[in-house]
């Protein structure tokens, strides 16, 4: 097999689809001869013609609302966001209409497009370049919101994206890149869209990361196992829709379970994981379910973003308060609970 | 594939120095309009008579259903009939219409069944007919996010190679929104089948024109973008039809989008629920109502003989007898399914949408125990 960096397997999973389905166009900033400033659609102008791939005016809300109307007179638009930040202004349209035409027509029209955004940090960049913005889309009804972070999951989900009758936010971890992995993008092997995949199997407890932060806890918990602690780590793939049914499982044979998130803290998405781990696991949980974010401050500037970006100290810091040396002390709940001393 | 675009002088983007104008207040011809449009057939002018008269008692009843409860609310677009029926009259069966919340009367001039065009208004979640079907997006609730829709689906029409053009309506508040802007640019650049139509009925709900935009005139927006623009009196439908008709024939021809500005009044407030008393004299309202377009129609019809005494009221019986329908039809209650509110969420619905549907089953088949 050969290696491909996710970067590649992006350009390939545009690329068949392109071949396969003419109603499909890409087009956005930059994405035209340049190929993408992470040259994602490098050559797609070339290879494919101006009327497949296209550069647009240097506006986000008109690149999305064009592809609402194109959607909706029979295209299926894939448009790039230049970074996380950049996208804002299209959140109007994404919010109020990309999410919601379905509704707004009781099923009659929908809006099979993909709206991709290079997301969060570990780059270096500038201000407003390192955002991780997935919470926002993830909070709206509507939208499917998906984050690769292996270069197989890359194409394949893009290729399931692409493929959708819904609208589909694509969130690309820009520095996984340029990361490498032996991959063979003709044979399916990515778990089905929608579900998510087991990476590393343990039997200590549960640590559910998704995009960027999959690799940190991959590397968590290769220390851990050092340790003694076996940590599962479960890749969510899709935020929307949520694998309930993975992450429970995992957690009630574990026991125990983290949420590690580059995203800041508060209202993030694994504030909404943890929540719903304890709400379907309260009896087989031994600790708090226990989140490992970003801190709650602007994305700070390059020379300083490795003190915000939650890694793998900071995850095994949690680890440790997964209070694993604990006897359970019931003696107030007076023998309530079936089975407590 | 980008479209031709022409560069054209910034002379030749310039709309008309006063808008153009078929017919004056009175009733009487123009002499020479400006522009060199072509004056639309005696027998769209008839048509377009009957459908303004169904189009002003339309809207009537449909504030006098405000009143009784059956409406949750209803923008009027009484003093814009001209705009309305116009911008309905120039679509050809391949063409789009891409309208806002002020346009029912658009809608039901295009045909479509009063009924559901209401039933948004009427206090339902969905638009209430199949956009598909009848070529007329959603009405648009936010502003000018529907014209770059418009633009959208002008450029699918154009990159597939089929026929038709797509009409985009904006009021003057709509203009001051950046999705409209960007929306003609993207049109300009792509030289896109579409015609941006703003209506300017002088008021943004209070805000008036003035607070609005410092421009000569909302149609020298086009210039800036490559769009050559036009502006009409909005309040004259022999003008409006004239002039739109001419911007959609030349985008269907593939000559690139336009910006028509119709210079017209809201006569009545923004909604039902608004108070315009608070920010509009009474005189005001009182000078555009001698303006009115279907007065305006009707002297210019019967004067010329395209139309009798007769023909006015078999046009206002008919109008009467579409309204008790209407009345009739919205005499009942709707009665909404709520667990419908989780089927078009996505073509598959979510484990986690099934599960709150199923939740919501047993609260509501508990109430009902």
């Amino acid at each position: 097999m050969a290696k491909v960096t996710m970067a590649q397997a992006l350009n390939t999973a545009l690329r068949d689809a392109l071949s396969q389905d003419e109603r499909v166009l890409v087009f956005g900033e930059d994405v035209g001869p340049l190929g993408g400033v992470f040259r994602i659609t490098d050559g797609l102008t070339r290879d494919f013609g101006e009327e497949r791939c296209f550069d647009t005016p240097l506006a986000e809300s008109g690149i999305v609302g064009l592809a609402v109307g194109m959607a909706m007179g029979g295209f299926r638009p894939v448009v790039e966001m230049q970074f996380d930040a950049f996208a804002y202004p299209a959140f109007e349209q994404i919010a109020s209409h990309v999410a919601k035409l379905r509704n707004r027509t009781r099923g009659l029209m929908s809006l099979p497009m993909v709206i991709r955004i290079p997301y969060a940090g570990g780059i270096g960049g500038v201000e407003h370049h390192s955002d991780s913005s997935e919470a926002y889309y993830a909070h709206t009804p509507g939208l499917k919101v998906v984050t690769p972070a292996t270069a197989e999951d890359a194409y394949w989900l893009l290729r399931d994206a692409v493929a959708d009758p819904d609208p589909v936010v694509f969130m690309e971890p820009k520095k996984l890149y340029w990361s490498k992995q032996e991959a063979d993008l003709t044979r399916r092997g990515a778990a089905p869209f929608g579900r998510a995949a087991v990476r590393r199997p343990g039997r200590d407890a549960t640590l559910v990361a998704y995009g960027p932060s999959v690799p940190v806890a991959l590397e968590a918990a290769e220390v851990a196992a050092g340790e003694g602690v076996e940590l599962e780590v479960v890749d969510l793939r899709t935020i929307v829709p949520f694998d309930d049914e993975t992450v429970t499982a995992s957690v009630r044979r574990t026991g125990r379970c983290l949420v590690l998130q580059e995203a800041q803290g508060f209202a993030g998405v694994g504030a909404e994981i943890a929540a719903r781990v304890q709400e379907r696991c309260f009896h087989s949980l031994a600790a708090p379910v226990l989140r490992v974010a970003g801190f709650d401050i602007p994305y700070p500037p390059p020379k300083l973003e490795h003190a915000h970006l939650p890694g793998v100290d900071r995850v095994l810091d949690a680890v440790d308060r997964l209070q694993f040396g604990d006897t359970p002390d019931l003696r107030h709940l007076g023998g309530r609970i079936e089975g407590a001393a | 594939m980008p479209g031709k675009t022409t560069r054209r002088t910034a002379q030749g983007l310039l709309p008309s120095a006063a808008p153009v104008r078929f017919v004056a207040e009175d009733g009487t011809a123009v002499a020479r309009p400006p522009g060199g449009y072509t004056e639309p057939p005696a027998g769209l002018l008839r048509e377009a008579y009957r459908r303004m008269v169904a189009g002003r008692r339309f809207d009537t009843q449909a504030t006098a259903l405000t009143k009784q409860g059956r409406l949750a609310v209803y923008p009027s677009s009484r003093g814009q009939e001209a705009c309305q029926v116009a911008g309905a009259l120039v679509l050809g069966e391949h063409d789009w219409l891409f309208p806002t919340y002020r346009d029912s009367v658009a809608l039901v001039a295009r045909g479509l069944d009063p009924v559901q065009v209401l039933t948004l208004l009427r206090g339902d979640w969905h638009c209430g007919y199949d956009p598909r079907a009848v070529r007329v997006a959603p009405q648009c609730t936010p502003l000018a996010t529907q014209v770059l829709h418009a633009a959208g689906m002008a450029e699918a029409l154009r990159r597939s190679g089929e026929p038709g053009a797509v009409l985009a309506l904006v009021g003057d508040g709509g203009t001051s929104e950046g999705d409209f802007h960007e929306a003609l640019n993207f049109a300009a650049v792509f030289a896109s089948p579409v015609v941006f139509f703003v209506q300017n009925n002088k008021y943004a709900i209070s805000v008036p024109l003035a607070r609005q935009s410092a421009a000569p005139s909302l149609a020298y927006k086009g210039v800036g973008y490559g769009v050559p623009s036009e502006q009409v009196d909005g309040n004259d439908l022999v003008a409006v039809l004239a002039v739109l008709t001419a911007a959609m024939e030349r985008a269907r021809a593939g000559g690139g989008p336009t910006l028509v500005e119709a210079h017209t009044y809201r006569m009545d407030a923004h909604t039902n629920a608004d108070d315009a008393t608070r920010y509009r004299d009474a005189a005001e309202v009182e000078q555009w109502a001698g303006a009115d377009p279907l007065a305006r129609l009707e002297a210019h019809l019967l004067a010329r003989g395209e139309l009798t005494a007769d023909d006015v009221e078999r046009a206002r019986a008919e109008a009467e007898t579409a309204a008790a329908d209407l009345r009739a039809a919205m005499d009942t209650e709707p009665v909404g399914d709520p667990l419908e509110l989780f089927d078009h969420v996505f073509a598959e619905p979510t484990p986690q949408l099934r599960e709150q549907r199923a939740l919501l089953a047993a609260e509501l088949t508990a109430e009902e125990g």
